[in-house]
């Protein structure tokens, strides 16, 4: 390989070559750097820097998943882990299996009712907040700061907390109902099959409806000002003004805070186990799966529930990330 | 000592091509200027020298060492950047000392150092200070003591006086020619759009042009000393950015060709210019070029009304309307008393003229035409 | 709850174009008074009643009165004494602390690799990470239930830590690369002239420049390692290995008969009012942090 047809400047001559001629005839060059340009350095180094945290992220969420997956196809157990045979979709379709339990699709009908009702109510509640959020005010970091009081609460503890402001006998709310005539006799909040899910619902917005709120409140605030003062300028009433400017502009951003709150409520587990533990009418999907793989100690049956939260959750945000695609380019449009 | 090589170089983002096949040798010690309008890859061959780029095919050299794969740090370069690139959270002293602690240099020679860059750029007092503390043309001073401590063989400046306002870059310009001269031994490249730093700075101009795309076009239009580019524009491009205002340009035909001199037409009027006929025949169409202060006003055969003038205060403006030339032509007056509709002489002298083939293309001026034309200047 | 609705409506009809300090009509300042404080007082009556209810004892503590008749500290006592909940805290400290530094650290330097350099699969492998925050945790329960008895680490602080990173890495990568990216590129190419490595770049330069971000995002990784439950209660069995959530879930007299409210509302404000002071003070920084994790991502 001569070194002057590679030497025609700008002609074809690869990269490769280039270095390999480098490497041969510029001996004093013996830089470990010295394989692909600067660029391809670059993007070396990055890769070292970007690698504990994509092995990290692979052992703790990747390499579980894929075992949980595996399980599921399988009769593994608790008790001894290491022993078990394959037994394909049994614990799916099998004559116990998972679609053919009753508890199974309540843990479902429990999950879906609990999220529709809650990030609805979320999401109203939440554009209330954010607006009042949005106005200058002196309220304003008194309002942010008792915004935030309920979301950082640990879950455990506001469900804790509810417990006993909801508890039939002693708690403050059947007190002030009571006192207010509203009811005429104790509700059992937690423990009545007809009210405890609602329950749930209620302490779930409580402390949920600050992060759609914040959410909601970053999209306000992207608002440019000029819009409002122009329809102002024309004398468009408030409620049109929010109707046909603010919320078609906030649109994309209160769409992402909704399919992040859904995907968050339909793996609910914390609030539901503490406030009525394993109880079958209010049971979760998450709570479905925990009480298989550990109390019942079923990693198989357990398994194959944890993977259909999975893909229904999976399916979920690929359908969510398309459809907000689309509305983002139509907001760019 | 300190000679940079450049061999080939070509430079494409994607498809697009950004810098055609350069060939250039800056000189140790040399202040080197690479002038160009946006976009004709001024800065990405600057940093093709510092190494924050690869080239897409050719060989660097500094030195003597070829440089294509070493890291920036490794090619004993130093650079002043437009927005200066301060670390905001360190004072100016840990912004000077942050690289050479990287280099493991003792900590008196670090000091050492320092102290001398403090004393050339007067940066006494300032040391404690974080950048955002200093102002605009003291930020400017800590960058090029930053470079300066690194003591490298070669002076990077990227647009450094593009930040600054006026008053302010007319300063730093004196203060960067002086620094040139106390380092003596140090190259210079430095970019910038501004044809007045460019003129006033260098000791070589390397003027570039954008490229449209195209990759058959040389990115070098002309290199060489400033009033060389001045004086004998290798082309139609050179001849328009160099000097302001620009340079008339007029289209023209071949008339005449004689023993080094030509005669065109310029939609009846007719000129000599000075210059070499080789390679030129009878009826091409050619640009015939003269810059606005060779113009001589108040003389002359030819006469043309006054369109518009332009007071400046030390010189005026005025444009001559000219037959059947839609753009009128402008010359530099040193006299005010000039009224709008007169009918003015004027002569355009043959040693002043350019002429540009289609191509865009200089036509050679023998080396007796070029000391008359720099006769006229005085 | 329904008075909330009325706020939202009442802001509603305030809120675009409505002057602060000079509305139009007053109704719309009352109704943004009104809704604001009925908001306000919702949010955080629950922690005002758990905080009387921990300072009442006895059949004090059936009366639902806020201010307690006769306040007392025996809860707060009772729930040290009877129980390792210091150990808890402490646990809980722990964990969290680690995992804060752990997720900062590495997703500081993934977010060099992401925010600054274009790679080949650099969008792809964002958006599968993206993804791993949205991954249910029961999902990953049985297999990394395997992974923590294959390393030895079950009933022990560290099977928490490594399980946490699974709900921290995702976000706290994110947000950082949503900051690296605003960064100047010129202060990269002057350190890069300096002859400084990449590591110093991002932990001399970059992460000084970045402190805002990185507290906020230290902040939600902390109270999200904080506030975990279920890796907690299922991969820790002894009372002295739990975290503060799970002690507080589990708290329950030995008769079994009547949960003691008492020291349970003792332990849950000894464990938010730390969460809540914190909060309050880095407000803006947590809002930032959360909305660049959400919106501009």
């Amino acid at each position: 390989m001569s070194r002057g047809a590679l030497r025609c400047s700008g002609a074809a001559a690869s990269r490769a070559e280039e270095v390999m001629a480098n490497d041969i005839l510029r001996p004093r060059l013996q830089n470990a750097a010295l394989r692909g340009g600067l660029a391809a350095q670059r993007v070396r180094r990055a890769w070292w820097m970007a690698a504990p945290m994509l092995l990290v992220l692979a052992a703790v969420g990747a390499w579980p998943l894929l075992r949980t997956i595996w399980f599921s196809l399988t009769d593994s157990e608790l008790s001894n882990p290491g022993d078990y045979a394959f037994i394909g979709l049994e614990n799916y379709v099998g004559e116990y299996g998972l679609l053919a339990s009753a508890d199974w699709w309540q843990a479902v009908g429990n999950t879906l009712l609990f999220t529709g009702l809650s990030v609805s109510l979320e999401t109203l509640l939440g554009l209330g907040v954010a607006l009042l959020l949005n106005q200058a005010s002196r309220l304003r970091t008194l309002l942010r700061a008792a915004l935030l009081v309920p979301w950082a609460i640990p879950t455990v503890v506001s469900a804790k907390m509810w417990s006993w402001m909801l508890h039939d006998q002693f708690g403050i709310v059947n007190h002030h109902l009571l006192a207010l005539g509203v009811i005429a006799a104790p509700l059992a909040w937690t423990a009545d099959p007809q009210l405890s899910l609602f329950s749930i619902v209620l302490v779930d917005v409580w402390k949920a409806t600050p992060y759609m709120a914040l959410l909601i409140l970053a999209a306000l605030q992207m608002v440019p000002v000029d819009c409002y003062e122009a329809a102002r300028v024309d004398g468009v009433p408030r409620w049109q003004v929010f109707r046909r400017i603010t919320l078609p502009l906030i649109l994309p951003g209160l769409l992402v805070a909704m399919v992040f709150r859904t995907l968050d409520a339909l793996r609910v587990f914390d609030l539901i186990y503490v406030m009525t533990s394993n109880s079958r009418d209010t049971q979760s999907m998450s709570v479905f799966v925990r009480q298989q793989l550990i109390d019942f100690g079923l990693v198989g049956y357990g398994s194959a529930a944890a993977t259909c939260l999975f893909f229904m959750i999976a399916l979920l945000s690929i359908v969510a990330m398309g459809l907000m695609r689309r509305t983002f380019e139509r907001a760019a449009a | 000592m300190s000679r940079i090589e450049l061999r080939g170089i070509s430079k494409r983002f994607g498809d697009t091509p950004v810098l055609n096949d350069i060939d250039l040798s800056i000189a140790p010690g040399e202040f080197c200027v690479f002038v160009g309008p946006s976009g004709c890859g001024k800065s990405t061959l600057l940093r093709l020298l510092a190494g924050l780029e690869d080239p897409s095919a050719g060989e660097i050299e500094i030195d003597g060492l070829l440089v294509n794969h070493l890291p920036p740090a490794k090619r004993n370069v130093a650079m002043v950047f437009q927005s200066y690139a301060l670390y905001p959270h360190m004072s100016v002293h840990q912004n000077m000392a942050f690289g050479l602690q990287h280099r493991k240099l003792p900590a008196a020679e670090i000091e050492r150092r320092i102290a001398d860059a403090v004393r050339i750029l007067q940066l006494d007092g300032l040391l404690q200070r974080r950048p955002k503390e200093l102002s605009g043309g003291q930020r400017q001073r800590v960058a090029i003591a930053r470079a300066i401590v690194r003591q490298p063989k070669v002076f990077l400046f990227d647009e450094p006086l593009s930040n600054l306002d006026a008053a302010l870059r007319v300063q730093t310009r004196l203060e960067i020619a002086r620094l040139h001269r106390a380092l003596g031994s140090a190259s210079m490249v430095y970019v910038t759009h501004d044809q007045v730093e460019a003129m006033t700075l260098a000791d070589r101009i390397v003027l570039l042009q954008p490229l449209a795309g195209r990759s058959d076009v040389p990115s070098v239009a002309q290199a060489g000393a400033p009033l060389a580019l001045y004086h004998h524009p290798a082309n139609r491009f050179v001849a328009g950015f160099i000097g302001s205002p620009a340079m008339n340009f007029v289209d023209a035909t071949v008339k005449a060709l004689g023993d080094g001199r030509v005669l065109v037409d310029a939609n009846g009027m007719c000129c000599a210019a000075q210059l070499s006929p080789q390679g030129l025949a009878v009826g091409e169409p050619v640009t015939l070029g003269i810059r606005p202060e060779h113009v001589l006003l108040g003389e002359g055969a030819q006469r043309a009304r006054v369109s518009h003038v332009e007071h400046l205060g030390e010189v005026s403006h005025v444009y001559l309307e000219l037959p059947g030339i839609s753009t009128p032509l402008l010359a530099k007056s040193y006299h005010e008393k000039i009224a709008l509709g007169e009918l003015l002489p004027f002569d355009l002298p043959a040693q002043a003229m350019h002429l540009f083939r289609a191509d865009g293309v200089a036509q050679a001026r023998g080396n007796a035409a070029g000391r008359s034309v720099e006769a006229v200047d005085g | 709850m329904s008075g909330l609705v009325k706020a939202g409506a009442g802001s509603r009809a305030l809120a675009p174009g409505a002057v602060p300090g000079q509305p139009r009509f007053p109704w719309g300042c009352i109704g943004y008074w009104a809704a604001s404080l009925l908001f306000i007082f919702v949010s955080v009556f629950p922690l005002l009643y758990a905080l009387s209810s921990s300072l009442k004892q006895g059949s004090g503590l059936f009366s639902p009165e806020l201010w307690p008749k006769a306040p007392t500290f025996a809860n707060y006592s009772g729930v040290f004494a009877e129980q390792p909940f210091a150990q808890n805290l402490l646990n809980s400290l722990l964990v969290a602390g680690s995992v804060v530094t752990l997720s900062l650290g590495l997703s500081l330097m993934a977010a060099w690799a992401f925010g600054r350099v274009e790679f080949r699969g650099r969008g792809l492998l964002l958006m599968l990470i993206l993804s791993a925050s949205m991954l249910p945790q029961v999902a990953v329960l049985s297999g990394m239930f395997e992974l923590v008895r294959a390393f030895g680490i079950y009933d022990t602080l560290g099977a928490l830590i490594i399980a946490d990173l699974v709900l921290t890495l995702p976000f706290t990568v994110w947000v950082l690369v949503t900051f690296m990216r605003q960064l100047p590129k010129e202060l990269e190419e002057a350190a890069a002239m300096d002859g400084v490595g990449v590591l110093t770049l991002v932990f001399r330069v970059y992460m000084p420049l970045l402190w805002p971000a990185m507290v906020a995002t230290g902040l939600l990784a902390f109270i999200a390692a904080w506030n975990e439950f279920l890796f907690a209660l299922t991969f820790t069995l002894s009372t002295e290995a739990r975290t503060v959530p799970v002690a507080i879930a589990l708290i329950s007299t030995p008769s079994g008969f009547e949960l003691p409210w008492g020291k349970i509302m003792a332990a849950s404000v000894i464990v938010t009012l730390p969460l809540v002071a914190l909060v309050v003070v880095f407000q803006r920084r947590i809002v930032s942090g959360l909305s660049a994790g959400a919106v501009k991502g």
